[in-house]
């Protein structure tokens, strides 16, 4: 066995709080050999990222480190930072999340790149400049030549981290750490940066180090994988033993609480309780108090890392040696084995049921006047946000409208929810014609319309006690509050004690509980939730998810859901609608569109979410796309997506000119599907 | 629960959480408002001084309209417990009298001024367009007004017991600066997630502004009500200085000073206690405003 390249052992980082000192990171080792892609998985707070910072000697004055860290067996820990300014950025890169952050704005691309060479190498102005266009040209960034002279802010956030990773791998290190890459980017440039980060891996033949909450980019990439939890590993191993046969609870609990897009919609298993803070760790394992297995000797002391399973696996729990169950099989079979019925897919595949219309919008146009100029502004364009869009929600249904950013999803969340005349087409909320409601009609609808927010903290005052928030719709249409705020409370599932408290004394999740509270305070009809997860931890999701899919149950509500992440969606949604620059491009019954999606950018979609199973992951066929979103202010002329198409790319030269010609309406392809695209054709993705 | 183990003593909130009434926030403000040693203290004094400008003149056998002939400029004794003027006036009655007029002077002119600095700040942010227009037009005339010139013209209007008068233009043309900062902060408010949620739900503008905009500014109305009252009580004091405020036989702090800097070198206790007690009410007031702008901010406190 070759010998490692990065070796971390007995690392411990600890920050000043106001209650003495706070340990983020308590004891972390691990080792990677060349070549292998090492994966560090972890929610928010469990220490991952101060972990590749004190690995890259980055961490702030304040913090104090202990422990070793070896790169080729010479120790970094301590070492002086001229020695370390030698290392860093040579023999050991770094990729960040926000590439606008980590680029400087006032040098161009090329420029910054050959100055990342030339800080380590003695070479010319012009050999740089040559070899930044190759490593532009490396990570695919089309006529690299020209781009060079760009300045970060003409790159798209896709392109920016491939400079990102282009800068990284511009010495050959031998280490490259990643810290959430891609988390910040939309699911089909992610498979694109995924991509280059191979290419570039297998070009350096460079080890990774890949830290990230998503489980999905984990599977597909990474060797051999470690979980961490209140600052420790918790669970270490390769990637298919940790994935199918894991040891911790924690990992299983994780594992569990993720929704698949090849999952049916059986209810998730959310982990009880928060992460704990770390500065108030419990005595004994810090998941103790979350473990569905937790056994009385778990409150006493913290286990160690011990060999479990499979070789080279390891995990910190006492119960460790026994063996069990796959949490990642087939969630089919896994639904069918725990008695669930597997024929409510196919009961509802023929057709929806007929029942009232509650929300329909019919040919929904939106555009933005771009203007330019301080003192003589004219108006230099229009930004086609929403396009003619056309959709309908039943009585008791989901609907899901998903799309990347910039897709137009939440402009026309805000067209629904301002209760307006749009500029053209129809909103109808509950058979009312929005355009011609008066004022008090208006109030009168928003009693049945309410709404759920994606950042629960921004949504709710901050200056306001929980009980002061629940009571105010009440109030606002002179209800009463009385015992109806406890009832809310109760009803998503928090204590009425808390009434008294802010916002912000709350959790992430219990957040999200107390706008959910808010917006069934008046009974409402339809709720538009715009992405109501997404600023969630995973194994915090996976409660509100269910909560909101238990509320819909009970309540018989109808819920608009905006998400960019398809596997919510697929949990959660009876229908759903994608929609690519401000048009629907696919629409229909959730199953129908998941397995067999008709709309070539459905397809891409559906092949570029990570699936959270390392096998299936990594035979799966991505469908990837050229490019990036065209700017809405200049859509192309027929079909928009013709541009990044793969469908296009294929067709012959007359069947191309309908493309650019004509623009294809949604149009059904026998039950609830329909695709606008002149050559939809069902392809299962999956 | 992690927050609830990291509240320090905690005891306001939780023993409101107790209680019967639903916990809204005037409660919980007024809990945590109580809870820190500066809110009692300012609370305490501020109340001791009130207590003694309105009860305290009964206790001495002075009135403030008095003059002792026996004994002019002397010092404090047992009989005239602050000593004398040079006119006979015993000092203890005609300060209390002073601090009455100041205190009440103060208090209201600022929280006049910080009242309409909210409203019409607010107002004009949250509906921009014409409302905007027309309150921006009142405020920049009334910021290029010379104040002290108009109080001095109107000074007249003022004696005979017209002191509400004087309160009202006083406040007047302290409201101004205030209120534009208000807009800025309300036009950037108005975008904020909250707010566009309350829309939603149908609730009305008014409410809106009075409910979610004005509460989100509390920390700077507060520290601007605080400051106020200093800025009036001594705009009342420099106006009766040069004679244009309170009008005799009526007194204010500002006049006994006015009256005792001459001899404040060989008499002190002709300035002295006037000075002494400005200088408390001041205090008084900014450590109940400090107080007040934490329980307001629910992010503060728990930091300390």
């Amino acid at each position: 066995m070759t010998p490692p390249v990065l070796e971390v052992a007995g690392l411990t980082v600890t920050f000043p709080g106001a209650g003495g000192p706070v340990p983020v990171v308590r004891g972390v080792d691990y080792a990677v050999a060349p070549g292998e892609v090492l994966g560090i998985v972890g929610e928010s707070g469990s220490g991952k990222s101060v972990t590749a910072l004190a690995v890259m000697g980055l961490l702030p004055p304040r913090a104090t480190m202990t422990g070793s860290v070896r790169l080729h067996g010479e120790e970094l820990a301590g070492a002086p930072e001229r020695r370390l300014t030698a290392v860093r950025g040579r023999t050991i890169s770094m990729v960040f999340q926000d590439p606008l952050s980590a680029l400087t704005p006032v040098y161009r691309v090329g420029d910054q790149i050959a100055e990342a060479i030339r800080a380590h190498r003695r070479i010319g102005a012009k050999e740089a400049e040559r070899r930044a266009v190759e490593l532009l040209d490396l990570v695919g960034i089309p006529s690299p030549r020209q781009r060079a002279l760009a300045f970060p802010h003409e790159f798209s956030g896709g392109m920016r981290q491939r400079v990102m990773i282009a800068m990284a791998v511009a010495n050959d290190p031998d280490v490259i750490i990643c810290d959430e890459p891609t988390t910040a980017l939309d699911v089909t440039v992610q498979a694109q940066v995924l991509e280059v980060l191979r290419t570039a891996q297998r070009e350096t033949g460079a080890a990774i180090v890949m830290i990230t909450h998503d489980l999905g980019v984990v599977a597909g990439l990474a060797d051999r994988v470690l979980v961490m939890y209140a600052g420790r590993v918790v669970e270490a191993g390769r990637v298919d033993d940790v994935y199918h046969r894991a040891r911790m609870p924690y990992t299983r609990g994780l594992l569990g609480s993720v929704p698949r897009l090849d999952g049916g919609r059986a209810r998730l298993a959310p982990i009880d309780g928060t992460p704990p803070s770390p500065g108030a760790l419990p005595p004994g394992c810090p998941f103790e108090p979350r473990c569905p297995a937790a056994l009385p000797e778990c409150r006493e002391a913290e286990p160690p890392l011990v060999a479990a399973g499979g070789p080279g696996q390891a995990a910190a729990c006492v119960r460790a040696a026994e063996p069990v169950a796959d949490p990642v099989a087939d969630p089919a079979e896994a639904a069918e084995a725990a008695g669930a019925d597997p024929g409510t897919a196919a009961g509802r595949a023929d057709g929806r049921p007929e029942r009232a219309v509650v929300l329909r919008v019919d040919g929904l146009v939106k555009h933005h006047p771009l203007v330019r100029g301080a003192v003589l502004r004219r108006r230099v364009g229009t930004v086609r946000a929403v396009d003619g869009v056309t959709f309908d929600v039943r009585e008791g249904e989901t609907l899901g409208l998903v799309g990347e950013s910039g897709c137009g999803k939440t402009t026309t969340l805000m067209q629904i929810l301002e209760l307006a005349a749009p500029q053209r087409g129809t909103i109808a909320v509950l058979g009312r014609d929005t355009a011609r409601l008066r004022a008090g009609d208006r109030t009168a609808i928003r009693r049945d319309l309410q709404v759920v927010f994606q950042d629960p903290l921004a949504a709710l005052d901050p200056r306001m006690t929980v009980h002061d928030i629940l009571a105010e719709p009440l109030r606002a249409h002179g209800r009463p509050p009385g015992p109806r705020v406890r009832e809310l409370l109760g009803l998503v599932g928090l204590e009425a004690e808390h009434a008294g408290r802010y916002p912000r004394e709350f959790s992430g999740g219990q957040r999200q509980r107390i706008g959910i509270a808010r917006a069934l305070a008046l009974e409402p009809r339809l709720v538009v939730l715009d992405e109501p997860v997404s600023a969630l931890d995973v194994s915090i999701q996976a409660g509100v998810v269910n909560l909101l899919a238990e509320l819909k149950e009970r309540l018989g509500l109808s819920y608009l859901f905006v998400a960019h992440d398809l596997a919510v969606v697929r949990h959660i949604a009876d229908r759903v609608a994608v929609m690519h620059l401000g048009r629907i491009a696919e629409i229909g019954q959730v199953d129908r569109v998941y397995a067999a999606p008709a709309h070539p950018y459905t397809q891409a979609l559906l092949s570029a979410v990570p699936l959270p199973d390392p096998a299936r992951e990594r035979a799966r066929r991505r469908i990837l796309l050229e490019g990036d979103l065209p700017n809405p202010a200049s859509p192309p002329s027929g079909c928009r997506f013709r541009t990044r198409c793969p469908r296009f790319t294929a067709l012959g030269p007359a069947e191309r000119d309908r493309c650019v010609r004509e623009e294809p309406e949604v149009r059904l392809l026998g039950g609830d599907q329909g695709a606008a695209c002149h050559y939809a054709e069902r392809v299962d993705v999956m | 629960m992690v927050t609830s183990a990291e509240r320090p003593a905690g005891a306001a909130p939780s023993a409101a959480d107790q209680d019967a009434g639903p916990p809204s926030r005037g409660r919980v403000v007024a809990g945590r408002f109580f809870a820190s040693w500066q809110g009692r203290a300012g609370f305490a004094l501020l109340a001791l001084l009130f207590a003694l400008a309105f009860a305290g003149p009964a206790l001495s056998r002075w009135s403030y309209t008095d003059k002792d002939f026996l004994a002019f400029l002397s010092p404090p004794s047992a009989d005239h417990w602050f000593g004398t003027l040079q006119t006979g006036a015993d000092v203890y009655a005609v300060t209390l009298r002073g601090m009455r007029r100041s205190l009440v002077v103060g208090l209201l002119a600022a929280l006049l001024s910080t009242a309409l600095a909210a409203v019409v700040g607010a107002f004009a942010g949250y509906f921009l367009g014409w409302t905007d227009r027309a309150l921006t037009w009142v405020t920049d005339l009334l910021l290029v007004l010379p104040a002290f010139l108009i109080l001095a013209i109107m000074s007249p209007m003022f004696s005979g017991g017209q002191w509400p008068l004087f309160v009202a233009v006083l406040a007047l043309f302290l409201w101004m600066v205030t209120s534009k900062i208000v807009r800025g902060i309300t036009v950037s408010l108005k975008e904020r997630e909250f707010v566009q949620a309350a829309r939603f739900m149908g609730v009305s503008p008014a409410r809106i502004i009075f409910r979610h905009i004005i509460p989100n500014m509390s920390s700077l109305l507060v520290v601007d009500a605080t400051l106020n009252v200093s800025a009036a009580i001594l705009t009342e004091t420099s106006l009766s200085y040069f004679g244009f405020g309170i009008q005799p036989p009526d007194v204010s702090l500002g006049t006994l000073i006015a009256d005792g800097s001459p001899t404040a070198v060989y008499a002190p206790w002709t300035f002295w206690f006037a000075a002494g007690l400005l200088v408390v009410i001041v205090l008084a007031v900014n450590l109940a405003g400090d107080a007040l702008r934490d329980a307001c901010d629910p992010e503060s406190g728990r930091s300390r």
